[in-house]
């Protein structure tokens, strides 16, 4: 009875001489594999090469300033709730007189560390975002020989205030419209 | 005094030469491993990644050094020793060049020429099954065991059967003198084109001694993790792998040297050179064939898969042997008829 188009009968058919003596079809893979010596390599060389992403990939994340160069985060911890991974952990702080140009509200992340190892990169820190602090971005995060390396701190987080030094998310948040 | 120099000097260079063409061995198999599978290979170690094998050589140093409590110390050291002993004795006999002439005096580029050299390699060889079998056994361990029992008997039956590919091709030749049967394959009379079949029964039984695919049964780590060498680690495991690519090297100049003319190449005598340069061409021409075989040895072992123990038996010892009495049948047969002593 057949079942699915998928069965297949076995028949034990004796070997021919030629299959016997196996050496045409050594011949024949031989030939086959000195092909491949010619074919291009699929290898991609990862530090100095990198594999072409799509604009919505998710990558190393980015704690976005203001159009003064004030820090969005306010250290309100709902990021760090949504986070699936629980690669988020951060310390509040109160901004002190003669910091506003730093911080945008009265409470700021004075420690904002992200786990590069847990985060699964799924981006539910930034659907949570209330003030669009954080964003995942398509810079990928470079290989490192030492683990503590991959706890990101604020130094690799938040980007700069010079006009060169802001990081563009705009691709990845407006990936919808060009489709 | 001279004597003892020269040949001094020669042994050491052919010593550094195989162990300098072994290491360089174990990146060639990487790299054409990688090429065939449409990979890049090692790359990192220098330019290249040409300073793998030094890399290689001292992580293989820089290891553990386990003996196992159960295992038999003597005998688990000298297994290795036998191996590598062995691997590096064969390469004696065999002429890598004609030879130059100095000052009137004529230096064969060749450490012995005694006159049973193909019978030296042979008994050489042999000894090598014992490297292998006193490490499986030294170890106290079934894997290495299994390993060493299936690499004794494997090697037992194809050496019956190049043995006999090779009596064939020293009936044509008369001679067992390596350096004579490649004198007599001057220019293009390669002894391939008279022993084709013995040929491939020589190449099919050179990859079954030197354990590669697809006879690698004794190391199969599918089944038997590393076979005899499981238990082994740091440079005594670099040992047994080192051994087993100089006799890769080894058993591709011999392949060389008794079918393909060894430092002969066609046109030999139309260059219009000097002895001398003539015969460091041919130097230059059978280090060519060597590299050949060798990459022809990669070539095989990652394109064919493995042999099952039943089906390597049923090769060995229902399909060469035969095959090698046939062989000796019929060239019997050619040298009479060549001789006129056949008539019909």
């Amino acid at each position: 009875m057949q079942l699915t188009n998928q069965s297949k009968i076995v028949v034990n058919k004796e070997m021919t001489f030629a299959e016997k003596i196996y050496l045409p079809a050594i011949l024949s893979g031989l030939l086959i594999t000195i092909k491949h010596l010619f074919r291009k390599k699929a290898t991609i060389k990862y530090p100095e090469q990198t594999r072409p992403v799509a604009p919505v990939y998710r990558g190393w994340h980015v704690l976005k300033r203001d159009e003064q160069g004030r820090e969005n985060c306010t250290a309100c911890g709902l990021c760090a709730v949504a986070c699936p991974a629980e690669a988020i952990t951060m310390t509040a702080a109160e901004r002190k007189k003669g910091e506003e140009h730093l911080y945008r509200e009265e409470k700021y992340a004075a420690v904002y560390e992200i786990n590069m190892l847990r985060c699964i990169y799924c981006g539910l820190c930034e659907e949570a975002c209330p003030k669009e602090a954080i964003f995942l971005t398509d810079r990928m995060v470079p290989s490192d020989m030492v683990r503590t390396n991959f706890i990101f701190g604020k130094d690799k987080l938040v980007e700069g205030t010079e006009a060169d030094k802001r990081i563009d998310v705009s691709k990845r948040q407006n990936a919808h419209r060009h489709q | 005094m001279e004597f003892l120099l020269i040949k001094f000097v020669l042994v050491v260079i052919v010593f550094a030469v195989s162990l300098g063409i072994a290491a360089y061995s174990t990146y060639a198999e990487r790299k054409i491993a990688a090429f065939l599978q449409d990979r890049v290979g090692p790359d990192r170690a220098g330019p290249f990644g040409l300073l793998q094998p030094v890399a290689d050589g001292v992580k293989m140093f820089m290891k553990e050094e386990i003996i196992p409590s159960n295992a038999d110390r003597l005998l688990f050291i000298l297994g290795p020793c036998i191996m590598m002993m062995t691997a590096c004795m064969t390469g004696v006999v065999i002429p890598w060049g004609h030879g130059l002439e100095i000052n009137g005096t004529f230096y064969p580029v060749q450490i012995t020429d005694i006159n049973i050299g193909i019978l030296y390699v042979f008994g050489v060889v042999s000894i090598g099954v014992y490297g292998i079998m006193i490490g499986g056994w030294a170890s106290n361990n079934k894997y290495s065991l299994m390993g060493a029992i299936r690499a004794s008997s494997q090697m037992i039956s194809y050496e019956l059967a190049m043995g006999m590919a090779v009596i064939a091709l020293i009936m044509t030749t008369g001679t067992l003198s390596l350096r004579e049967m490649v004198e007599q394959q001057q220019g293009f009379h390669w002894n391939v084109f008279t022993q084709p079949l013995g040929f491939i029964l020589f190449i099919i039984c050179a990859f079954a001694e030197c354990n590669r695919t697809p006879f690698d049964l004794p190391e199969c780590e599918t089944e038997l993790v590393g076979g005899y060498h499981t238990e082994y680690s740091s440079m005594k495991l670099g040992f047994y792998l080192f051994a087993e690519y100089i006799n890769m090297f080894i058993s591709s100049a011999i392949i060389a040297s008794l079918y393909f003319g060894g430092y002969n190449f066609p046109f030999i005598d139309q260059l219009g050179l000097s002895p001398n340069m003539l015969s460091i061409v041919g130097t230059l021409i059978f280090f060519g064939k060597i590299f050949f075989f060798i990459f022809f040895f990669m070539w095989i072992r990652w394109t064919i898969p493995r042999f099952r123990y039943d089906q390597l038996m049923h090769l060995g010892w229902r399909t060469m042997i035969p095959l090698a009495i046939l062989n000796i049948l019929g060239t019997g047969v050619y040298v009479l008829y060549k001789n006129g002593q056949l008539h019909f």
